[in-house]
């Protein structure tokens, strides 16, 4: 037991949602919700040094009884894969408040910030339960924040692109739900109690069978998140239409929700069910990856562009989790932070541009390094983090990724390098037509380089992507345990799927099928 | 034979005393109204308020009795009704709350409109606590009667001439089909008492084409009760044409009480046979479901929008019914529960935003309601999110646990097609969100007072929708102990028919 870190982590957003409402003038509003926001911030930077790292189990555990009738408790705990994405979360949300106070939401402030802090709680929760209910709970409910920030504040077809977003995450998530319940009825079955304790399902051995549908339906569910292809049709049209705090929250944390969900849900529960899939997601994954660099390379827009990387950057994390080695598992978790950081670092300056030009697209601009150097200068940093240069974050978890598959299945990681390569291509061709070359347009002349406000925004970033690319060891060797627990896990599920006694095993563990589906 | 019997005639008066009590509050209502004027109707509002929070109290000693009968067996002492009763207290209250404002406003004949649906609450009770099928006609009909006048209680507005003509003309067919039903009950079992009809069913009767075929007119009466399909037409017109808090009424009271005795012997009684009648109640759920939702998306009202909604939900619980057994039972009673507050929660704010002569019920009149009235759009969306079956309001609870009872039973797909449609719910309640937050410029321009009535009336429903979301532990307890007690009943029933035997 570790006191309420966690508890106050979650909640403390949600407290601000409400605190943020008594708030009547505007300036005030912004201040106070960006210095509300670094409360969780604070937290998380404390649990970050206070994390021992040589442990593979939960730290800083809550547990408390909440439904007893269902053995539904509130259960948070944290470990080495949580740890940094609740650290990104926390961080993420503070700049999108410090960015978003300069102008970018100009209507309905107070909303805003409501719905940025529900969104908070939300995100922090689904990656710090460890119960099935709650879990799905928080899961839903940053759903409905995140619904308001594309429709209210969104551009051009904002409403549908609202709509997508919600319907295609429902319906994979609903499913799940019903998986949920399933695997708790084998659960119940098997322990004789029923319990959506995440610990105690991890004890229950589910039937070839059955495992295989409910790994179907969480890995849909996690997949529609990701997205992988071919689920990823609600993602372009929600990143580009989402207000630019949306788009970064959406990429740089919510993306990972899905991925986080394999790796602390889908595969450890169903550890043989995710090994059969194994060429079936590595398909999938290279597919992403090859098609969302190939489309991002044609789009006219500069936020769609950084969309369909994110499709491309999500199928090489898809790809390492699924090499199911440490080093494509590390690489997987380590490239989920970098690709927090440098596509939300990417919507943030097509933000940032847009402000100044009311348009996205790339043929109006052209010759911007001569009038925004500092602008041109960091963005030049933020992509070649995004690319994965040497010496920044990008290159760690790609490498790592690389490694990893090639370890397990060198033909997808011959393929996947081609990603690599169309991804600096795009991201290099871009940035020579935006910032390159004459002014063509006479209206650029008089844009304005980059204020205080915006520059204090993008240095924490900056200073991430140095530090991460040139120093990655203390948080490898934080999220090492855990994923080597993971890993454990999975081959020996696998060991005792193939050998014959232990297959005879499982299958006597297969439930009564007396009530077969009807 | 079981012939009159003065001597078994056990009567017992203290768990009638809450229907007493409604009843008299109804007639005093009447009596007290004769010389208020149609503007003044308020003061007519507090007197029904205070019967039934009289009524609430004389219910809350019924709790946690050994479930027993009087009265021959006709009325059941036991957890269940007294939950039934509770709800339906609660659930009539909040209407009235509704109404204070709302009645004078539309001019509604205030002594008939209070008196009437305290009736109506009674009939609701009465089916709750009802222990034979002469009793549960008895209280669906002082139910339906009520409610049919009470639809068309805005007289000079032809689509509540409409509702009530329509809802009149079917009702009386559907409860036709009931009585026919029980009719042929009786004619094979020679018993009105559902201890022994359930024994019939389980023995050597249960083929018998003429029980078998009671016991589906029973259904289809029920099944136009509770919206149905395909017994659900009348359900649209009547929602919309009805006054708004009468339609709050009917949305949940009704379902409420028809639940209450359709589960009583179904799932209670007929548990144990369940295999005569789910396969036909899977098909019934599943289009129940299928098609309150589909035609709900084309909606341009939301009073229609809401109806249909009603009998999509109508199909979730007939989904837990499906399923049968103990947990199924608790399961639809914690759902019925859930549902009550949300649904009432979501037509008060409709009765809040219609003024006289003005019906503010299409969707598009909520364009812009979240800038000229943020209050209300944020309570809107909440009902509306409760109704979809996002967490953690009351609306995911209940889908949560009947989703988990059907599964537990074994009816995967069943289950499959309910979460579908939750999916597909979801586009027509986030519309109207869309509507009042996500659509620029403003409906006709309304000003809304915080009036107490509606005040208290949302500030319940919210209440209980958050409240029962967020820590559903005490009710999921309150529920399933309700269904217990009302099963002990039939263990008692089957031990007498051995010790006879």
């Amino acid at each position: 037991m570790g006191g309420y870190w966690l508890t106050g982590l979650v909640f403390i957003p949600l407290l601000g949602a409400f605190f943020v409402l008594l708030q009547s003038e505007e300036r005030a509003l912004w201040r106070a919700a960006f210095i509300f926001s670094l409360l969780p911030l604070a937290i998380s930077l404390y649990l970050l040094f206070a994390f021992r790292s040589g442990d593979a189990g939960y730290q800083f555990v809550e547990r408390y009884p909440w439904i007893p009738g269902f053995g539904i408790s509130y259960h948070l705990g944290m470990d080495g894969i949580s740890l940094f994405l609740v650290v990104l979360t926390t961080l993420l949300v503070s700049l999108c408040l410090l960015y978003s106070g300069g102008g970018d939401i100009a209507q309905r402030p107070r909303e805003f910030c409501f719905f940025m802090f529900v969104l908070e709680t939300g995100l922090l929760g689904a990656l710090l339960a460890l119960d099935l209910f709650l879990f799905y709970v928080f899961w839903e409910l940053m759903l409905i924040p995140m619904y308001f920030l594309i429709g209210i504040w969104g551009h051009g077809r904002k409403i549908y692109a609202a709509f997508k977003f919600v319907l295609f995450t429902m319906f994979g998530s609903i499913l799940m739900l019903v998986a949920i319940l399933y695997l708790v009825h084998i659960g119940h079955q098997a322990l004789g109690r029923v319990t959506f304790d995440l610990a105690d399902l991890l004890g229950v051995t589910v039937g070839k069978t059955p495992a295989r549908w409910l790994f179907a339906a969480f890995a849909l569910a996690f997949a529609v998140k990701v997205p992988m292809w071919p689920v990823h049709t609600w993602l372009p049209d929600a990143h580009t239409e989402a207000p630019t705090a949306g788009s970064v929250i959406l990429a740089g944390v919510m993306l990972k929700m899905g991925a986080y969900g394999f790796l602390r849900f889908a595969i450890p529960l169903f550890p043989v069910a995710a090994i059969e899939a194994t060429p079936f997601f590595m398909a999938l994954a290279v597919v992403g990856i090859i098609y969302g660099a190939l489309v991002a390379m044609v789009q006219p827009d500069l936020k769609r562009l950084v969309a369909y990387s994110s499709v491309s950057h999500l199928g090489f994390v898809m790809l390492g989790i699924f090499a199911l080695n440490p080093q494509g598992v590390e690489g997987a978790v380590y490239q989920m932070l970098n690709h927090g950081l440098s596509t939300g670092g990417l919507f943030l300056l097509v933000g940032m541009i847009y402000l100044r030009r009311h348009t996205r697209e790339i043929a109006e601009f052209g010759g911007l390094w001569s009038r925004l150097p500092v602008f041109a200068a960091i963005f030049m940093v933020v992509m070649l983090s995004s690319i994965g240069l040497p010496g920044l974050n990008g290159f760690v978890g790609e490498f790592l990724i690389m490694f990893g598959t090639f370890l397990h299945t060198w033909q997808a990681a011959a393929v996947a390098v081609l990603g690599i390569v169309f991804g600096a291509l795009y991201m290099l061709w871009t940035y020579e037509r935006v910032m390159f070359g004459p002014i063509t347009k006479k209206i650029n002349e008089t844009l304005s380089d980059l204020g205080a406000r915006e520059i204090a925004v993008m240095v924490p970033l900056i200073v991430l992507m140095v530090v991460m690319g040139l120093y990655p060891r203390p948080l490898i060797s934080r999220m090492a345990p855990s994923v080597d627990a993971l890993l454990a896990r999975v081959r020996t599920a696998e060991q005792r799927a193939n050998t014959p006694s232990g297959a005879k095993l499982v299958a006597s563990l297969e439930p009564s099928r007396s009530h077969g589906p009807r | 034979m079981n012939h009159f019997n003065p001597g078994a005639l056990d009567i017992l008066w203290l768990p009638l005393v809450p229907l007493i009590v409604v009843a008299v509050g109804a007639v005093v209502v009447l009596l007290a109204g004769v010389r208020v004027s149609d503007d003044d109707s308020e003061g007519l509002g507090w007197i029904a308020l205070a019967f039934l929070g009289a009524a609430l109290l004389f219910t809350l000693p019924l709790i946690g009795q050994s479930s027993s009968t009087a009265f021959a067996g006709a009325i059941a002492i036991d957890n269940y009704a007294a939950y039934f009763e509770i709800t339906v207290i609660l659930t009539a209250a909040v209407t009235v709350l509704m109404s204070l404002e709302y009645a004078p406003d539309f001019r509604l004949a205030g002594a008939e409109y209070y008196s009437l649906l305290l009736f109506a609450a009674l009939g609701m009770m009465l089916m709750a606590a009802a222990g034979d099928l002469i009793v549960i006609f008895l209280g669906l009909e002082t139910m339906s009667i009520a409610v049919y006048v009470l639809s068309g209680l805005m007289r000079q507005d032809p689509r509540s001439n409409e509702a009530a003509m329509k809802y009149f003309v079917l009702g009386a067919f559907s409860t036709g089909f009931l009585l026919y039903g029980i009719a042929l009950v009786y004619g094979a079992t020679d018993t009105i008492k559902l201890g022994p009809i359930a024994a019939a069913l389980a023995g050597a009767k249960g083929g018998s084409p003429l029980l078998l075929a009671g016991l589906g007119l029973l259904l289809v009466g029920f099944g136009f009760k509770v919206a149905a399909v395909p017994f659900h037409m009348w359900t649209p017109d009547v929602y919309e044409g009805a006054p708004t808090p009468v339609t709050a009424f009917m949305a949940v009271g009704i379902k409420l009480g028809a639940f209450a005795a359709f589960l009583r012997i179904f799932l209670v009684y007929f548990g144990a046979a369940a295999t005569h009648w789910n396969q036909v109640l899977w098909v019934i759920a599943a289009l129940t479901m299928t098609t309150g939702n589909l035609v709900a998306l084309v909606q341009g009202n939301i009073k229609r929008m809401l109806a249909y909604s009603a009998i999509a939900h109508a199909g979730y619980v007939l989904v837990g019914m499906t399923a049968a057994g103990a947990q199924a039972g608790s399961a639809v009673l914690f759902y019925l529960l859930a549902y009550a507050f949300t649904n009432l929660g979501a037509f008060s704010v409709v009765a809040a935003l219609e003024r006289r002569g003005e019906r503010r019920d299409a969707i598009a009149d909520y364009r812009g309601l979240a800038l000229s009235h943020p209050g209300l759009a944020a309570l809107m969306v909440v009902f509306l999110l409760s109704l979809t079956g996002v967490p953690p309001l009351a609306g995911f609870v209940g889908k949560f646990y009947v989703f988990s009872a059907a599964l537990n039973a074994g009816y995967v797909w069943l289950t499959i097609i309910a979460v579908l449609n939750s999916v597909v719910s979801a586009y027509y309640y986030l519309s109207v969100v869309v509507v009042m937050y996500m659509t620029e410029g403003e409906a006709r321009p309304i000003a809304v007072q915080a009036q107490p009535g509606m005040v208290a009336a949302l500030a319940l429903s919210l209440i209980g929708t958050v409240m029962i979301g967020v820590y559903p532990g005490p009710y999921m307890g309150a529920a399933s102990s309700a269904f217990k007690s009302a099963l002990s009943h039939t263990q008692v029933s089957s031990r007498q028919l051995k010790l006879r035997g």
